[in-house]
């Protein structure tokens, strides 16, 4: 009886397998256009990236460089080269040939003056680009620059062809697994899989990016079967509803997002040091984890991301300390506090945790007063006229500490030392004097107490269980969908 | 009936040229600029700057009124900021979801609350007038969005008889999408039966003391006969009034049932494009709705002349 069980058993287990099925995938934003490489939208790169476009190096799940349209590359003794050994037989989806050339006109596409490129900083360095063949190419920099091989493999970085890059923002033509099929703006993309590619075939048959705004529409969608998987799911706090459901599954990880207290450095008195510590004293991340997020997020000390290897934890460098919270405040010069504007923009981790901030300063005698407003007005207030006392927002993009090196980012942080560090991390292609520096970088921010260092933003993925291969982290932001597939039985 | 008619046009246009300053000039002061938007929180200045070039957002705002003005009378409502496509595309997507879901609506509410209304009326005081006329209030009581919710709790995640959301689109066949709008059809409905029934009910009553009434039941009519042969029709006027509100209101008012329902509908199109300050489309979708506003109440006056020739002659009184 026993061994029949087992062979019962294994029966079952051997007739699972991957279904050919089309995957229903719930977003919350719908993006602009569908070209990754003009914008910076993150709800471009979570439909494109890796699905309909490539580029030549490709990050995994785990924020890895690995092979993208370049099988493989050699890098000069310099530093300065890299000669890319390039797929071959590649065809875009309109049926055009993937060579050299698309490498050449893309990145000199993006670096070119009127480029709309968000991140042309990354071609910045580019001073030539040689084609030995169609499937070799070397791209020269100024100097060594480690990074520079992870930022063409983000989604501003992919390879477009000149034929269709005009139109890729609402007809989008790469060279990866899945081809577009089309937009029904406010409620879907819809892709194929793309049967020509050049790489292993994915097991799906297409997948139906489905925008749901709400997040009450979002439970009810998952739970009415419409969609498949939430990657990234709105509503953190009803996320225990599917916990006691064993038709899905729940999968917490971690996005690349610091969510941040920012603190405008070039006003008083936050640009006193004494204020800034007595604030990071005042913060309690653990409350603001459990009142805000549910519990779902990670504490940082710093603007750093937990997963990465060269992370130092740094939370506990100005512990939660009302006493000596208020005696800073006192040094400082405001033994009765102050009053602050704290601008806050639409997600709703930005407004719960304010509110719960907004409580936990008071107790140090900060007064402050909540503004909630829309992106498009934050953005113009505080991001680009620097008009704000303090405000919270997660910064999404991976591997960003530089950007405190920027004296005219809008927190205004302008520090000489740091400065340096970045611009040795820039050079260095030692990687243990790079990890070194980034630990340094980490621990100087942190020192200086520039923003308060809340928690990392978590990515809440849920899912139907038999839905396999869906990414647990987002290390950038990407659906890619080439490994997923639907379990079933035959 | 012809001056009637074009004195009705005259103030159409009127209103229509008004709107547009109007509308224009409000945009114009709204802070926030799409191409800072698009490019988010990492994106260089240089970037946005270039963009906006590309936008033609660098251009006068006199210029850009003028450009605005006669390309609509063309036809050519621009190109979306952040889409990129022709304003006229989008506004045509959604208008095939948002103008059937209302016309649906309505429908609706006018099969449930007409019937409603006369039945009430015809037996005031009875427990059947009190118990429709208890559910009209509680009808207007319940707030749509609330009902939907519980309509996919029940439709949707419970006995999966409809999905909980989206829209197929019309060439995925005609079933399919009158299936994805009816529970937002039912919720959109159902206020607004209550609202209309109550409406209808006292219309029907104030119509059954009038004299003419009188006189046809004097005739020998029936109570019923004098009702359908001469009450309905004038009943019809009150009523006609509050369809034409209804449907202007429903057609962008819709935002709401439209979020909860994941629709590609009118509403979340101002909603998003107000957010994405996508402000050429938010200008475009405003002037068409006052267009359309004006136009229902035109064809509304329309109405009220066929029900009632003693407006035709221009004699109000």
């Amino acid at each position: 009886m026993k061994k029949f069980c087992l062979i019962i058993l294994m029966i079952l287990s051997t007739s699972k397998m991957a279904l050919a099925v089309t995957l229903n995938v719930g977003l919350q934003l719908e993006p602009p256009n569908l070209d990754p490489t003009s914008g910076a939208a993150a709800a471009i790169d979570e439909i494109v990236y890796g699905n309909i476009f490539e580029g030549l190096v490709r990050i995994d799940e785990h924020g890895e460089v690995v092979p993208g349209l370049a099988l493989f590359w050699e890098l000069s003794n310099d530093g300065r080269s890299y000669i890319f050994h390039l797929a071959e037989g590649v065809k875009f989806h309109d049926g055009n040939d993937f060579n050299a050339e698309d490498v050449r006109y893309s990145f000199n596409r993006a670096r070119a003056d009127g480029s709309t490129n968000a991140k042309k900083y990354i071609f910045a360095p580019i001073v030539n680009i040689d084609i030995f063949d169609p499937s070799t190419i070397m791209i020269t920099l100024d100097q060594a620059r480690p990074d520079f091989l992870f930022n063409i493999g983000l989604g501003d970085a992919v390879i477009v062809a000149e034929e269709s890059a005009a139109s890729n923002a609402f007809n989008p033509v790469g060279t990866g697994p899945f081809k577009f099929i089309k937009w029904v703006r406010g409620d879907r993309v819809e892709l194929i899989r793309n049967e020509e590619y050049w790489g292993a075939s994915p097991a799906l048959e297409g997948a139906r990016f489905k925008f749901i705004t709400d997040p009450l529409s979002a439970y009810t969608a998952m739970k009415a079967g419409d969609i498949d998987t939430f990657p990234n799911y709105p509503a953190p706090e009803n996320l225990f509803l599917f916990n006691n459901d064993p038709a899905y599954e729940v999968v917490v990880g971690l996005t690349a997002g610091e969510t941040i207290l920012s603190t405008n450095n070039k006003r008083s008195p936050f640009n006193n040091i004494l204020v800034r510590k007595a604030m990071a004293h005042a913060i309690d991340r653990e409350e603001l984890i459990d009142g805000a997020m549910f519990g779902n997020a990670a504490p940082i000390g710093s603007h750093f991301a937990p997963s990465h290897p060269d992370y130092v934890d740094l939370t506990g460098l100005y512990p939660h300390d009302l006493d000596e919270a208020r005696r800073l405040m006192a040094q400082a010069g405001y033994p009765d506090g102050f009053v602050a504007s704290l601008k806050l923009p639409p997600p709703i981790y930005a407004r719960r945790t304010g509110e719960l901030i907004a409580s936990q300063l008071r107790q140090v005698g900060i007064k402050i007063e909540i503004e909630n407003m829309e992106w498009a007005q934050w953005i113009d207030q505080v991001l680009r006229n620097r008009n704000f006392d303090l405000t919270i927002v997660s910064h999404v993009e991976p591997m960003d500490i530089n950007i405190y090196a920027n004296p005219n980012y809008y927190f205004g942080y302008d520090n000489a030392e740091f400065q340096q560090i970045i611009a040795d991390i820039d050079v260095s292609t030692d990687a243990v004097n790079s990890s070194r520096l980034y630990k340094l970088a980490q621990r100087k921010i942190a020192e200086d107490a520039v923003n308060g260092y809340l928690y990392q933003l978590g990515k809440y993925g849920v899912w139907k269980r038999e839905v396999k291969g869906m990414w647990t982290n987002y290390p950038i932001r990407s659906n890619d969908l080439r490994d997923v597939y639907m379990e079933g039985e035959e | 009936m012809v001056a009637f008619i074009g004195k009705k046009l005259l103030s159409l246009l009127i209103t229509l040229f008004v709107a547009t300053v109007v509308i224009f000039l409000m945009i114009e002061v709204v802070p926030g600029d799409p191409a800072s938007f698009m490019m988010g929180l990492s994106g260089s200045s240089e970037a946005a700057d270039a963009l906006r070039v590309e936008l033609g957002l660098n251009i006068g705002p006199w210029d850009r009124y003028v450009g605005w003005l006669t390309g609509m009378l063309g036809g050519d409502f621009g190109t979306s900021y952040t889409y990129r496509i022709p304003v006229s595309e989008l506004i045509g997507e959604r208008t095939l979801v948002s103008l059937p879901l209302t016309i649906y609506a309505l429908i609706l509410s006018t099969v449930i609350a007409i019937p409603v209304g006369v039945i009430s009326a015809s037996r005031r005081g009875s427990m059947v007038d009190t118990s429709l006329m208890g559910a009209a209030q509680v009808g207007v009581a319940i707030p749509n969005f609330w009902f939907a919710i519980l309509l996919v709790l029940l439709f949707s995640t419970t006995l999966k008889w409809f999905s909980a959301g989206g829209f197929p689109g019309w060439d995925a066949g005609f079933i399919d999408c009158m299936k994805a709008l009816t529970l937002p059809a039912i919720s959109l409905a159902l206020p607004q039966a209550a609202i209309l029934s109550r409406v209808m009910r006292s219309s029907v009553l104030e119509v059954m003391n009038e004299d003419y009434i009188r006189t046809a039941r004097a005739k020998g009519l029936t109570k019923r006969q004098a009702l359908i042969r001469h009450g309905l029709r004038n009943a019809m006027i009150p009523v006609l009034t509050i369809l034409g509100l209804q449907f202007s209101f429903l057609l962008a008012g819709g935002i709401i049932i439209e979020s909860i329902f994941s629709l590609p509908g009118l509403g979340r199109l101002v909603f998003q494009s107000i957010v994405q300050r996508d402000l050429i489309v938010v200008k475009s979708i405003v002037t068409l709705l006052v267009f359309a506003v004006v136009m229902i109440t035109f064809i509304v006056d329309l109405l009220y002349a066929a029900v009632d020739p003693r407006l035709r002659e221009g004699n109000t009184n």
